[in-house]
């Protein structure tokens, strides 16, 4: 047993988080702002903690992933940090050339009070800061939030410093990303093509960390949404913002620096929120939509039906972030499975009553926690005293599969033990498609492992 | 000794890798890049801060303390007090393998604590959380010990992790609860957080328990943390030879090995950079001697072993290691006969942690390969120049803070284990007696030395040598396999491994053959991207 020392016996807990369902707010910056074409996220705090969201970006992508740190010492945190970025600044712009440096702060850095505005407008009064070339920032307090939220401050920081209204609509709408994978953004601008709408996506990490092997590693690679489109966004006609925690943050703060009226959707996984997105889609920009969108949702329900009957009331435990699990706990519902176990770290009322909004009118005697204490490890002992026949979430969760002897989905950040989160997409009707393709997938591969010899199915 | 390979002149590949720098870094970076002599070890400049801004491969102390030292040992709860990223991202990222002996046996390694400190710990103190973590690690799992781990906020809002430690200590009466104030921002690298974490086990665990150890050749294993399963090897090797394995530090270990380590006789050293200090320590107030060893090669391995043969002096441990060395080597020499024919005459970079960049140059000179270019991420002068230039190194501010724990002799525990003239006889037979040589002797004549290469420098030294190989970490590892350069992570071994011992060698050999060898880096190029084979083909079928 790998985790052999956790009892069924539940206790609450006040001040010990033991296998945690959620990481830090600084990478959830550092991944937002890689999304952003020509752009070096900047880590201001000690050289670990940019070494370790790195390290965790490298291994979920298997991709090259550049960032700088201000490299604290002891000196830096009792003098302030403001010396070691405007180093940083000149040593960034002097040697690695990006149009952008995105600082974000870490506990470190907030903890003895730098002011990211402040030293940033210092740069640039010093001249630090090359003509035609930006340093954006995003506080990010390690002690706040989580991941997601360091994502969602990072995205706004990205929405309120570039973009301008120049008093001039432009037809174009913006869909700010919520936390997805470069896949998944791929194809909502796939979507948007079909529909024949013209978006500005940020921040798009498509052709970032999907990059092809080409014999050259391209610093900068072409992907992430430009300076240009980022500025154009104070001009578009709407946002759609996907994820009301991790991207809805951006559209307020759009909404109000450029008058950019928004709605925020869910991340279009699973069926529902898919068909709630292309909805808004062609109604915000009056569109109709298209055969082949239509084709592709009539598979997705085609296998819905044809294969029911290996979903229903399957026993599933999830865990992971709250925009993720939103849509995909609904999606689980509407394959008629059964969500037993629900758990996120990330803290916040708003997740909180949007899931028991969506449980309480359709599975009321689910389990659901979030926040604090609400960790991997209460979930294995939910898990002990309520079985499942399923486990969803990242990479972590392969521990608990193999004690339990559960079928495990990997969904979420981290995934360190396998590929294709960055290539194919679990948003929109086919990435829907693919996520029915696992779960079927997983629970027909333990039925064919466990089905007695007599019982073994040639035609499922 | 020169390579026959043909190098690019070295003086002229610093230029460019500083050329580009703003002036006052690269004067500092020119100090840090030297071209090898092992006749004269030219002076290099290492553990310094990194300029900000660099991109550096280089972590923070919190991550040398508890993810180096004490993460491998299996039944601490270590607690990492601070936000909850820091103990997220050290959570089994560093392969540290473990076998418990029954499933009774208490393995912590794969969970992770935290106090997950939020806000308001922050502004108020977290001092009370903790102690409240600490309680309810104690009543879930009643673990033998409970370590605290310090991050960068809890130094500077003043939380007291000592203190908090000690009361719950005397509270239980049967956990030992101590602390590290390894925040991030100390020192320049991971290696503060080793040094600390060498502090603390000393203080706190080393010399707890007094039961002589059985056994006629009895060492401890030092700086040897199992990454994919390393210590597993050497303890094969290490019984074949019947010699008693007292404590590892801290592959595979458990908190009542290193209690009782102080009864060894013997320390080896393999990761010099890590573990000096606990080697130096133990030397002083027990009075056991320490040796460098290396077990990544499977020469190395036997030259080892005939060195601890040496130490302990006995006729019979002798001829046995000689029988374990004979036993093992027909297999891993077919194996390397077999590949020496395809890996012969290419050449190798490291650039990788604080010893495996020395470590590893025997284990590619095995497999005839040349180290072009290496240096170490977080090591010090003494690493690449030997310890003797340990008195002319300067303490600097960063340095100082590190706490230098006073030892004496222990009153009662002391006992040298050789006599003054034993030990200067062991010298004369050339064993290195509480001395290490550094990796420079090792290396060719105009190699290039880097400490601290930044990700600038790697490319660059990618583009003018074009190795075959690159040795680095996960965050070098999909840069540098983007330009075609197949490269070997050196702390995670690609999920590989073991690479130590006979066995690890011949996992080596066949590791590197298959890298250097992959016919994916022909792939590269599309058919219609090379020249002479261009989209003309399909026109002329159209036109006729």
């Amino acid at each position: 047993m790998l985790l052999r020392h956790t009892s069924k016996e539940v206790k609450e807990r006040e001040g010990l988080t033991i296998n945690p369902a959620k990481t830090c707010q600084p990478i959830g910056a550092m991944y937002a702002a890689l999304g952003i074409h020509g752009c070096l996220p900047h880590s201001h705090g000690s050289q670990g903690c940019c070494s370790y969201h790195r390290s965790t970006l490298t291994r979920h992508y298997k991709e090259p992933v550049m960032a700088a740190t201000s490299s604290f010492t002891e000196g830096a945190s009792v003098f302030g940090g403001q010396a070691n970025l405007l180093a940083a600044i000149e040593t960034i712009f002097s040697v690695y050339e990006p149009d952008i440096i995105a600082v974000h702060s870490t506990c470190l850095s907030e903890t003895i009070g730098d002011d990211l505005q402040q030293i940033t407008r210092k740069a640039k009064d010093d001249g630090k800061i090359p003509e035609g070339k930006y340093v954006i920032f995003a506080s990010t307090p390690s002690f706040i939030g989580s991941h997601i939220t360091g994502y969602a401050n990072m995205v706004t920081g990205i929405a309120t410093q570039f973009a301008v209204s120049t008093g001039v609509k432009k037809h174009q709408y913006n869909i700010i990303a919520g936390w997805m994978e470069p896949s998944d953004m791929r194809e909502i601008k796939r979507l948007s093509k079909e529909l024949g709408v013209k978006i500005v996506l940020f921040p798009d990490t498509s052709d970032v960390l999907d990059a092809p092997q080409t014999g050259k590693h391209v610093f900068y690679p072409k992907g992430g949404t430009t300076v240009e489109e980022l500025k154009s966004a104070g001009d578009s006609l709407a946002s759609l913002a996907l994820g009301s925690i991790s991207a809805e943050p951006a559209a307020i703060a759009l909404e109000k620096s450029c008058k950019v009226p928004f709605e925020t959707l869910d991340i279009p996984i699973g069926l529902s929120a898919t068909d709630r997105f292309i909805m808004a889609l062609s109604k915000v920009a009056g569109v109709k939509v298209p055969d082949e969108i239509t084709a592709e949702r009539g598979r997705l329900v085609d296998v819905m039906a044809d294969m029911e009957q290996y979903l229903y009331g399957k026993r599933v435990a999830l865990f992971g972030d709250p925009d993720q699990l939103l849509p995909l706990t609904e999606f689980l519902l509407d394959l008629n499975m059964k969500p037993v176990h629900i758990v996120s770290g990330t803290p916040g009322q708003r997740f909180e009553k949007q899931m028991r909004k969506l449980l309480d009118a359709r599975s009321p005697e689910t389990n659901f926690r979030n926040g604090l204490q609400a960790d991997m490890f209460l979930l294995h002992q939910w898990m002990k005293n309520e079985p499942v026949d399923l486990l969803i979430g990242n990479t972590y969760g392969k521990y608990m599969a193999r004690d339990e002897d559960v079928p495990f989905i990997r969904f979420g950040f981290p995934i360190l033990d396998r590929i294709g989160h960055s290539y194919f997409p679990n948003v929109g009707y086919s990435g829907s498609l693919r996520l029915v393709e696992k779960l079927l997938n997983a629970l027909m591969d333990r039925q064919d492992r466990d089905a007695l010899e007599e019982k073994f199915e040639l035609v499922m | 000794m020169e390579a026959n390979i043909h190098f690019p002149d070295p003086s002229k590949v610093r230029e460019e890798l500083i050329q580009k720098y703003p002036a006052k870094v690269a004067k500092k970076r020119a100090k840090s890049i030297i071209v090898n002599d092992p006749q004269i070890i030219p002076e290099v400049q290492a553990n310094v801060r990194t300029v900000p801004g660099i991109i550096t491969q280089r972590g923070c102390s919190y991550a040398g303390c508890k993810g180096v030292v004490l993460g491998p040992t299996r039944d601490i709860v270590n607690i990492v007090h601070g936000p909850i990223g820091c103990s997220f991202y050290a959570w089994l990222t560093r392969r540290n393998q473990t076998r418990t002996e029954s499933l009774m046996d208490a393995n912590y390694i794969p969970y992770c604590f935290s106090t997950d400190m939020q806000e308001e710990n922050v502004v108020f103190g977290g001092e009370k959380k903790l102690k409240i973590a600490i309680q309810e690690a104690y009543d879930l799992f009643h673990p033998k010990s409970i370590a605290i781990f310090s991050t960068c906020p809890v130094g500077l809002i003043g939380d007291d992790v000592h203190a908090a430690s000690k009361e719950m200590r005397e509270k239980f009466g049967d956990c030992n609860v101590f602390g590290f104030s390894c925040e991030g921002y100390r020192g320049v690298s991971q290696s503060a957080g080793h040094h600390i974490a060498n502090n603390g086990v000393f203080k706190h665990m080393v010399g707890r328990d007094n039961t002589p150890s059985v056994g006629k050749y009895k060492l401890n294993l030092l700086g040897e943390y199992n990454i994919g399963g390393d210590a597993f090897e050497i303890e094969r090797i290490f019984e074949k030879c019947g010699i008693t394995l007292v404590a590892s530090f801290s592959g595979n270990s458990t908190v009542s090995q290193i209690e009782n380590a102080h009864t060894a006789d013997l320390n080896v050293i393999l990761c010099h950079r890590s573990i000096n200090y606990m080697g130096d320590m133990m030397e002083t107030k027990y009075g056991i001697p320490w040796m460098k060893v290396n077990f990544v090669g499977a020469e190395s391995t036997a030259k080892s072993l005939r060195k601890i043969a040496e130490y302990f002096g006995d006729e019979e441990l002798k001829a046995k290691v000689e029988e374990v060395i004979a036993e093992e080597t027909p297999r891993v020499k077919a194996i390397i006969d077999e590949i020496l024919p395809r890996t012969t005459g290419k050449t190798a970079m490291l650039f990788v942690g604080g010893s495996r960049a020395h470590h590893y140059q025997d284990l590619f000179a095995e497999l005839g390969m040349t180290t072009v270019a290496a240096g170490y991420e977080f090591a010090h002068r003494d690493d690449y120049e030997g310890r003797h230039v340990l008195p002319s190194i300067k303490v600097d501010a960063d340095s100082k803070n590190i706490e230098e724990l006073k030892v004496l002799p222990d009153p009662e525990l002391f006992n040298p284990r050789k006599t003054e003239a034993e030990l200067e006889a062991l010298k004369e037979k050339g064993l290195e007696i509480n001395g290490y040589e550094g990796m420079m002797k090792q290396m060719t004549k105009k190699s290039l030395v880097v400490d601290d290469l930044s990700h600038y420098e790697s490319e660059k030294l990618i583009e003018i040598y074009k190795p075959d190989i690159f040795c680095a970490g996960i965050k070098e590892k999909y840069v540098v396999q983007k330009m075609g350069i197949p490269l070997k992570q050196l702390h995670s071994y690609d999920y590989g491994g073991p690479y130590t011992g006979f066995e690890g060698a011949v996992n080596f050999y066949k590791d590197i053959d298959r890298m250097v060898n992959n016919p994916v880096w022909k792939l590269i190029k599309a058919p219609w991207e090379k020249a002479g084979n261009g989209a003309g083909l399909a026109a002329s079928y159209v036109t006729q």
